[in-house]
């Protein structure tokens, strides 16, 4: 007789967005739903964005059972961003899934945002052990799996990639939509630009900054002596180098079979191009993460909740409490092992 | 011709060179980059290594001797150092060995720093430990020219991470004994300074679990 998959629910809350999925034991992806906060002005602040998911908690957890077709007593587990992220809007995550668990007298799971940016890459491009280059508005970690973690060989030292995009953007008064983000709109203009507007490309080691790129760029900017279409182009050509440089000296190091592309910034065609011709010279296979499961979503969450789940972790509700800073070479990842 | 190092930055190889042996190191265009974008990278960082090198013996840090400078090809012909990484010693060494090696490891940086040079990818794979017990530092491509603490702090705290990651169980005491030779040579007070720099730097960058 098969066995009864486990259906896990995960609850993903770490920014802007309150996300809920429903995936079973065998990766199978039953419902991922999600609400987007967004602000009227500026950045994300996290107050604000905490509060539109206490708002919308309760109807996208209802939506995704719908969605799943399965009743609240299939549920084996209830896993949750537990970090890393901004506190209150992880906190509200928690909060949700606290509940959830309780309600449902089933134990939670809490998880490590950035490997599940990884475990639901792996699981929708069927890669099997890639450097994963998770590029974010939030995150820029280059890592790979290594005896028994997966390990963080560059990420930056300031500000990520993806702020970087987005703050030269707000300077420069563009205005973004739903479905339409500052990156998508940077991408846009930078396929006008032609002229190479000089910017520091600052790589430290292994990892980078992007703040001094950033005052650069807005200097720039200001200074009225480039088009907008230039310096988009620049920004672009700098960061993406920056990030491509040490993808490749991981993979040069690491010699792993394939490149991972996640994250916001993992829709950008021309960081895709920049990545594709590395692996390629590598002989390693390019994947990039369609951007349903690339931005945040609540499916990364359950499917990384069933990968613990089924390793026999689970998080005692006194041991729940957010981790603003958790780096992912912290986290245990046995079942990647069992995998390989 | 021996390729005696593949980098994603840049090509080694090991060859005669008017009886001398010698270290190629190319800087290969690279695709992915924009044609004008990766010459300005390549030409940055052949002309900035010869220099730092040069800089660095002033400051009374072993490095290896430039031979030439070939611009059009992104080139560098220098000595060849005879010797081990440290990367490949550290581990083998008696303890108290060790820690007299990471100690004076310190001493190296602390000089570089106090001629305002910084090395910019300090890990124990650009330290040569020759028959003679001298340390060699290599590899400057991505060093600059600064006196600022946050930029020192980010050095020194690469070289944190560069034992953390090769040698994760002697890190702690390695990383201390290097800031004790730091310490000795820049002084207290400005060693003290560079070290809460790189306590910032931990707490901006996710590098701790605590807010």
């Amino acid at each position: 007789m098969p066995k009864e998959p486990i259906h896990i629910l995960g609850i993903e809350s770490t920014a802007d967005d309150f996300s809920t999925g429903i995936t079973t034991s065998q990766g199978k992806i039953l419902a991922n739903i999600t609400s987007t906060f967004i602000p009227t002005q500026g950045g994300i602040h996290p107050r604000e964005a905490a509060r539109h998911h206490a708002e919308v908690a309760g109807e996208v957890i209802h939506n995704a059972l719908k969605k799943a077709k399965i009743h609240p007593n299939q549920i084996k587990a209830v896993a949750f961003s537990q970090g890393p992220g901004l506190g209150p809007c992880l906190r509200t995550g928690a909060t949700a899934a606290r509940a959830t668990a309780t309600y449902l007298h089933i134990p939670l799971v809490g998880i490590n945002h950035s490997i599940a940016h990884i475990e639901i890459g792996k699981l929708i491009t069927g890669a099997k052990d890639p450097v994963t280059l998770y590029v974010s508005g939030g995150n820029t970690i280059i890592s790979a799996y290594e005896d028994r973690y997966y390990r963080v060989f560059g990420e930056t030292l300031d500000i990520a990639v993806g702020n970087c995009l987005d703050v030269f953007a707000r300077e420069a008064e563009l205005k973004q939509s739903p479905g339409r983000p500052f990156g998508a709109i940077i991408e846009e203009l930078a396929r006008a630009g032609k002229t190479l507007v000089p910017l520091p490309l600052t790589i430290k080691g292994m990892d980078l900054s992007f703040s001094g790129l950033l005052t650069a760029a807005v200097q720039a900017l200001r200074s009225a002596k480039h088009g907008l279409g230039d310096l988009c182009f620049s920004l672009q050509e700098v960061a993406f180098s920056m990030l491509t440089e040490v993808t490749e000296r991981t993979l040069a190091h690491t010699e792993k079979p394939e490149v991972l592309l996640t994250g916001g910034v993992a829709a950008n065609k021309r960081l895709q191009t920049m990545l594709k011709i590395i692996a390629k010279e590598h002989n390693a296979r390019f994947n990039v993460v369609p951007k349903e499961y690339a931005l945040d979503n609540g499916a990364m969450i359950a499917w990384t909740g069933a990968l613990t789940y089924k390793s026999g972790i689970t998080t005692p509700i006194e041991k729940s409490i957010v981790k603003l800073k958790w780096r992912l070479d912290q986290v245990p990842v046995p079942w990647v092992e069992e995998a390989e | 011709m021996v390729l005696i190092r593949k980098g994603a930055e840049a090509d080694l190889h090991l060859e005669q060179w008017h009886g001398h042996k010698v270290v190629m190191k190319r800087r290969l265009p690279k695709a992915y980059r924009l044609p004008q974008l990766d010459l300005a990278v390549r030409t940055q960082r052949t002309l900035r290594e010869p220099a730092l090198i040069h800089r660095a013996k002033e400051a009374g840090v072993p490095t290896p001797t430039i031979y030439m400078i070939d611009l059009a090809e992104s080139n560098i012909i220098m000595e060849y150092v005879e010797g081990k990484q440290v990367k490949q010693v550290l581990n083998t060494l008696p303890p108290e060995e060790k820690l007299r090696l990471c100690r004076h490891i310190g001493t190296l940086i602390g000089r570089l720093h106090k001629h305002g040079i910084i090395h910019g990818d300090l890990t124990t794979s650009n330290m040569i430990l020759t028959s003679y017990r001298k340390i060699y530092l290599v590899d400057f491509g991505l060093g600059e020219h600064s006196e600022e603490l946050e930029i020192r702090g980010v050095d020194l705290h690469l070289m944190k991470r560069a034992l953390q990651s090769t040698h994760h169980r002697l890190a702690k005491k390695c990383f201390e004994a290097v800031t004790t030779g730091y310490t000795e040579t820049v002084g207290k007070e400005t060693a003290a300074k560079v070290l809460a720099k790189i306590q910032e730097i931990e707490r901006r960058g996710r590098y701790i679990e605590e807010r």
